[in-house]
């Protein structure tokens, strides 16, 4: 089934695709944030943080724009079937990208608030490789729901392990610093909370995969459920 | 479209979803096939089960024949002219086909209920009445007055009526005229009752009582309906069958069927992506 065949109705064709538009261009507006926010963790750029915290809004508000229009399409044209299961996946995904939103709007508040030069410690390199991952997942989430790519988005799924690994990795050496530098404890604090948003963006990604999987082919493949 | 009638050249893989345990069988058609004419087959090698208790929708474009199927199931079609039937149609097991069965005892047994209500030219009474005095079903007047009551009230017209009887049945509402008729239908206590397109000519607010209605006679009936309305088909049906240009294209549960079809025809049907 190829959900880009037309229907009869073109004007009901115009209002599926707004929907998707709509969505991709909320992607789009929450990876620049992300993007924006890990910068301002690691390399201290603390106006892009800035701009985070105020935009964050406009995030908002397409969630409740998009959330309106599916309400519409599904009163309106009682989708069934692919289209159902777009609508569908539509409200879920969006709301997985608010809240990648709101994580990034925590890290950008969190980075603006160190006061440790974060490229000297030990950690740096672990939390730069985390941010790295969590940004190309979330990047290939968006183009695996934009092309409707289920081979690429079972990989992206299947990314989120190693993103844990390396998550509990870094949390672990998060721990020693803890330890061994009483001095900053609460920067060291702040950077775990950091840490553990991103690798939340992470989960929200590995979720927007599972709905492509499940607008495609119409199974749900959440919590390992391959059926 | 030219890819579809490509499709349908060759034998179609029907997807017939889960099947029905043996006890469960209401209807069972097999390999039915249906000629108008000698050269013009409307209905093509159809196999699927109707379970019992339950209603079973059959939906499709225009001219898929689903209705002509639907008088297969108490042999409407045999007062047609030039149509001929052939297959295995077994109702509970039986061939309805067989010498033994005769065609007004069927329809005693498969109801149905048409697109247009049509009562009688007769009294409320009367038309609820006409069946079961036909087919000797009471012995006295007062078990024809309580099987009229009781078939008034299973079709929710009881409370409407009950101090108009001798009202004409024509002089009612088309919701309530459509009632009227599935309570003639039930007096002559049937196991499965057919309807063909029971609420196209009905508001919406009629068209709700009647689905309401049919959701509380598939404790007591079987139900088989044929509906251009996917809504309805999809708000009201156990299992849904689709049928395009003859076939059985799939039938499976109504919510399979209505989120996950396997067949890309009745995606495309119910998605609205042809007519």
């Amino acid at each position: 089934m190829n959900i880009q065949q037309g229907h009869i109705s073109k004007e009901y064709n115009d209002e599926l695709e707004q929907l998707r538009l709509q969505v991709l261009s909320m992607g789009g507006l929450v990876e620049e944030h992300f993007k924006g926010a890990t910068d301002s963790l690691l390399k201290g750029e603390i106006v892009k943080a800035q701009n985070i915290s105020k935009n964050d809004f406009k995030v908002n508000a397409m969630e409740v724009e998009i959330d309106e229009g599916c309400s519409n399409v599904i009163a309106r044209r009682q989708p069934a079937a692919i289209d159902l299961r777009n609508v569908f996946a539509v409200i879920k995904i969006v709301t997985d990208l608010e809240r990648i939103g709101d994580e990034s709007q925590k890290i950008a508040k969190f980075a603006s608030e160190l006061k440790i030069n974060i490229k000297t410690t030990k950690f740096y390199t672990g939390l730069k490789k985390l941010a790295k991952n969590a940004i190309n997942m979330l990047s290939s989430a968006l183009n695996c729901y934009a092309r409707l790519d289920v081979d690429k988005a079972t990989k992206v799924v299947q990314m989120d392990s190693t993103l844990d690994n390396e998550f509990a990795d870094l949390n672990l050496l998060l721990t020693n610093c803890l330890i061994e530098d009483k001095k900053n404890i609460e920067d060291i604090l702040k950077v775990m909370w950091c840490a553990r948003s991103i690798e939340r963006v992470g989960d929200h990604a590995k979720n927007i995969c599972q709905y492509v999987v499940y607008v495609a082919h119409g199974n749900d493949v959440r919590h390992g459920n391959s059926e | 479209m030219k890819d579809i009638k490509q499709n349908l050249t060759q034998e179609l893989d029907q997807t017939s979803g889960n099947p029905l345990l043996e006890e469960n069988i209401k209807i069972s058609c097999r390999k039915v096939n249906v000629y108008y004419h000698k050269n013009v087959q409307s209905i093509f090698n159809v196999s699927f089960d109707i379970a019992k208790n339950q209603i079973m929708a059959m939906i499709g474009p225009s001219g898929c024949g689903k209705s002509t199927l639907l008088r297969c199931f108490n042999r409407m079609n045999d007062m047609i002219e030039e149509c001929v039937v052939d297959g295995d149609i077994k109702l509970d097991g039986e061939n309805i086909h067989s010498k033994n069965i005769d065609p007004v005892i069927l329809r005693a047994s498969v109801g149905m209920v048409f697109q247009k209500p049509n009562p009688f030219p007769k009294s409320i009474y009367d038309n609820v009445a006409y069946g079961p005095k036909l087919h000797g079903l009471v012995r006295n007047s007062s078990e024809l007055d309580d099987i009229v009551e009781e078939s008034l009230t299973k079709a929710g017209l009881w409370k409407e009526t009950k101090d108009c009887l001798s009202k004409a049945g024509t002089s009612l509402s088309g919701g309530q005229q459509q009632r009227l008729c599935i309570a003639r239908t039930i007096a002559i206590k049937p196991e499965v009752i057919l309807m063909d397109e029971p609420t196209s000519a009905l508001d919406p607010i009629a068209t709700a009582t009647i689905e309401e209605l049919m959701y509380e006679l598939k404790s007591s009936y079987t139900i088989a309906v044929v509906t251009h309305s996917m809504q309805q088909a999809a708000r009201i049906s156990d299992r849904t069958a689709y049928f395009h240009l003859g076939r059985l294209v799939e039938v499976n549960d109504t919510n399979t069927v209505f989120t996950n079809p396997v067949h890309e025809l009745t995606e495309n049907y119910i998605t609205g992506r042809f007519g």
